[in-house]
């Protein structure tokens, strides 16, 4: 009987050799691309120290001039790989000159070096990421489930609904989620999201540079389940003019001093300290990001820095536990969908505490 | 099996010990809703679930500058979508001081189910919930030819066969999730009207039976979603010559369970009687569109009636009941689209509480 694709692809290695496959992912030249490339490894590894640097061609992705092309590798995180499985294991890498030299779209390195400040580290950062996205039907970049040539009915019955006319996805949505809890990657949960066809994951609470590792690990894994759905995954802010939600990034946040009896006070003063440098924040919060932050559709103006309980329609919320309990967090609403979690997490985390 | 069904299909017993939870409410039009969470190990009591929140402006049960609605578990079902130590969990909604939205029944019927008067009287029910499937996009029924009509009632009630029985798949596949998912599912049936169906859940005691039909209503519409099929709770999808939906409710106390009970029913049914208008208020919107006093209806406006083995009365005894002199009683006013948490706890206050 012939094999079939299925049967190769799932082929148990682990009684036939003690090799495993890697998966190295980066980060490419726009910024939010991501690249990744295989190799055999002779045995698991599950320390990334230990993993070899690589290299890739970087003037294939416009990291690199064509006559001095190489960029390196640095192993920095592993998770198991839900697609191959066994002892099989995707790397999150970030990417350097053969100098050494961080490249410019290398975000890791910088935030690594915040978050190992000796005024940050002891406060245990901690970040909830509720990245939102969007579902496209191939070939015609219309959201999925929407007619071709017209439009959905308004919002209203989409968020969190169920239904073959209000849920367009969920087989995508439901496979991520228990692929990202294979590999590691500490998803807390999903919902369906106001605009039909768009959808949200949580990542975190992770501590520091983690949750920038783990949020590009689950966009990595997102986008490779979309691609064997024969869907398109996007991350535009603002992905359909008009009366329809944006897609964000809303970035929950806090220190040891937050989350201790007291810490509402400490919460207050973070906020003044990110209201001084609003104007900072929102040049490094996603690309887009005006035609999203627009007032309405549970944003707030992007000009605006505004903070309030329970209050969508502000920059900044903080939820009515935090408020009742006098500790806990606060909810940083400006972010795109189309942020890097490197830079976002710790310019938080640098404007608030150094 | 495709790759994604394997995602979705993975089991994480041996790998975590994390499971999750997927919260369902019920928003502003009695719509379903849910959103889910990791949670650090397996959890099989409600009272151990976190309480969560969820964005009620979006939902329009908030306004957008305060806009959480608490979300508090109240009964866990296992998940048979997600499998392993996942659960489906059935919520009911509060505002941040504690109190239930008005959308929320389940509140007030917990109270009514909770009165020592009724709690001793183990109010016992059995739904019967139709339903109709329909063709996405046009919305007409499964089944039907598009532009057209099927052949007259008749042949489908209970039918087999490619031209009688539209979306039996739906109808199994429901069966066997709520079996898995711990819901007293005590049958099922193809209606009379085609590409309409019926499942049954009960006996159960007490607010449980509202939240088990609620969570199979969820189950129903999670499988239809899957299949690129409408589902639809109207009482009557189709005018003229067609059956409508109706979510009939059979009930007994212990009292009507044991000797002499057939007395105590008929008392009940005369207090039932005497309650009919503000009764039928909470027994579903557009029913009046279906209780014609045709098509095994009872008239709604005006005309309360009970017989044994009547279909065309509002309150039907079945003949078993009269003959054994104790068992239940069904009434048949209620439309598919009904509150189970409104029915069945005026049901009991009517029958246990009021008096005349």
């Amino acid at each position: 009987m012939a094999l079939l694709m299925k049967d190769l692809l799932n082929l148990n290695l682990s009684d036939k050799t003690e090799k495993i496959i890697a998966e190295y992912i980066w980060v490419g030249g726009s910024g939010m691309d991501m690249r990744s490339k295989a190799r055999t490894l002779s045995g698991p590894v599950s320390d990334p120290s230990k993993l070899p640097k690589w290299n890739y061609d970087g003037s294939s992705t416009g990291q690199a001039p064509g006559e001095d092309s190489e960029v390196i590798l640095y192993p920095q995180a592993i998770f198991k790989d839900p697609f191959r499985r066994g002892n099989n294991i995707l790397v999150m890498c970030d990417c350097y000159t053969p100098a050494g030299e961080p490249i410019p779209t290398n975000k890791r390195h910088n935030a690594a070096k915040i978050f190992n400040n000796s005024a940050v580290a002891p406060e245990e950062t901690w970040f909830g990421i509720e990245q939102e996205y969007t579902l496209l039907q191939r070939d015609v970049n219309w959201p999925l489930g929407w007619p071709i040539g017209g439009y959905p009915g308004p919002q209203g019955p989409y968020y969190c609904a169920i239904g073959a006319e209000n849920a367009f996805g969920r087989d995508i949505v439901d496979a991520h989620y228990k692929a990202c809890i294979y590999a590691g990657v500490n998803i807390s949960g999903i919902n369906g999201e106001v605009m039909p066809g768009q959808w949200e994951f949580q990542v975190g609470p992770s501590v520091g540079i983690s949750a920038g590792d783990e949020l590009w690990i689950a966009r990595y894994l997102l986008e490779r389940i979309t691609e064997i759905s024969g869907v398109v995954l996007s991350l535009d802010p603002k992905p359909i003019p008009g009366d329809w939600n944006g897609a964000g990034a809303h970035t929950n946040y806090s220190t040891k001093t937050m989350r201790a009896p007291g810490g509402y006070e400490e919460i207050k003063k973070a906020i003044v300290k990110l209201s001084k440098k609003h104007k900072e924040h929102i040049e490094a919060y996603g690309e887009g990001n005006d035609r999203r932050l627009t007032g309405h559709h549970e944003t707030a103006d992007i000009n605006t820095f505004k903070a309030g309980v329970a209050d969508r329609g502000a920059s900044i919320r903080i939820g009515r536990d935090t408020e009742k309990d006098g500790k806990g967090y606060f909810e940083d609403r400006r972010p795109s969908s189309n942020m890097d979690p490197y830079v976002v997490t710790s310019m938080i985390a640098a404007t608030t505490l150094l | 099996m495709s790759l994604i069904d394997e995602l979705r299909n993975l089991d994480l017993e041996s790998i975590t010990n994390k499971s999750i939870a997927d919260y369902i409410w019920i928003g502003l039009e009695m719509e379903l809703r849910n959103k889910s969470r990791t949670l650090d190990g397996p959890i099989t009591d409600p009272k151990q679930l976190p309480k969560w929140n969820y964005d009620g402006s979006s939902t329009g049960q908030a306004p957008g500058n305060d806009s959480e609605v608490i979300l508090c578990p109240q009964a866990i079902f296992k998940d048979p979508f997600r499998k392993g130590n996942n659960i489906l969990v059935m919520c009911d909604t509060y505002t941040p001081s504690g109190e239930p939205l008005p959308t929320n029944k389940r509140f007030n019927a917990s109270k009514i189910f909770s009165h020592p008067d009724v709690f001793k009287e183990e109010p016992m029910y059995g739904l019967e919930q139709e339903f109709t499937l329909l063709q996405k996009d046009v919305n007409w029924p499964l089944g039907w030819p598009l532009g057209g009509f099927p052949g007259p009632q008749g042949p489908y009630y209970c039918g087999t066969g490619a031209d009688k029985a539209f979306g039996r798949n739906i109808v199994d596949a429901h069966y066997k999730a709520c079996l898995y998912a711990g819901i007293d599912i005590s049958g099922t049936n193809g209606e009379v009207m085609p590409g309409q169906w019926e499942f049954q859940v009960g006996p159960t005691i007490g607010i449980s039976a509202s939240d088990q039909l609620w969570m199979a209503r969820y189950i129903l519409e999670r499988i239809t979603e899957l299949e690129g099929v409408i589902l639809t709770f109207d009482p009557k999808p189709i005018p003229g010559d067609w059956n409508g939906a109706g979510c009939h409710t059979n009930f007994s106390t212990k009292s009507m369970r044991s000797e002499g009970g057939y007395d105590v029913i008929k008392n009940a049914i005369e207090k039932l009687g005497l309650r009919h208008k503000e009764h039928i208020v909470e027994y579903g919107t557009g029913n009046e569109r279906r209780l014609t006093g045709r098509h095994e209806t009872a008239d709604i406006i005006n005309a309360f009636s009970w017989g044994v083995a009547n279909r065309g009365a509002s309150v039907r005894v079945g003949r078993d009941t009269e003959k054994k002199g104790r068992g239940y009683f069904e009434d048949r006013r209620p439309a598919s689209n009904m509150d189970p948490y409104m029915v069945t706890s005026m049901i009991a206050e009517t029958s246990i509480l009021w008096k005349p």
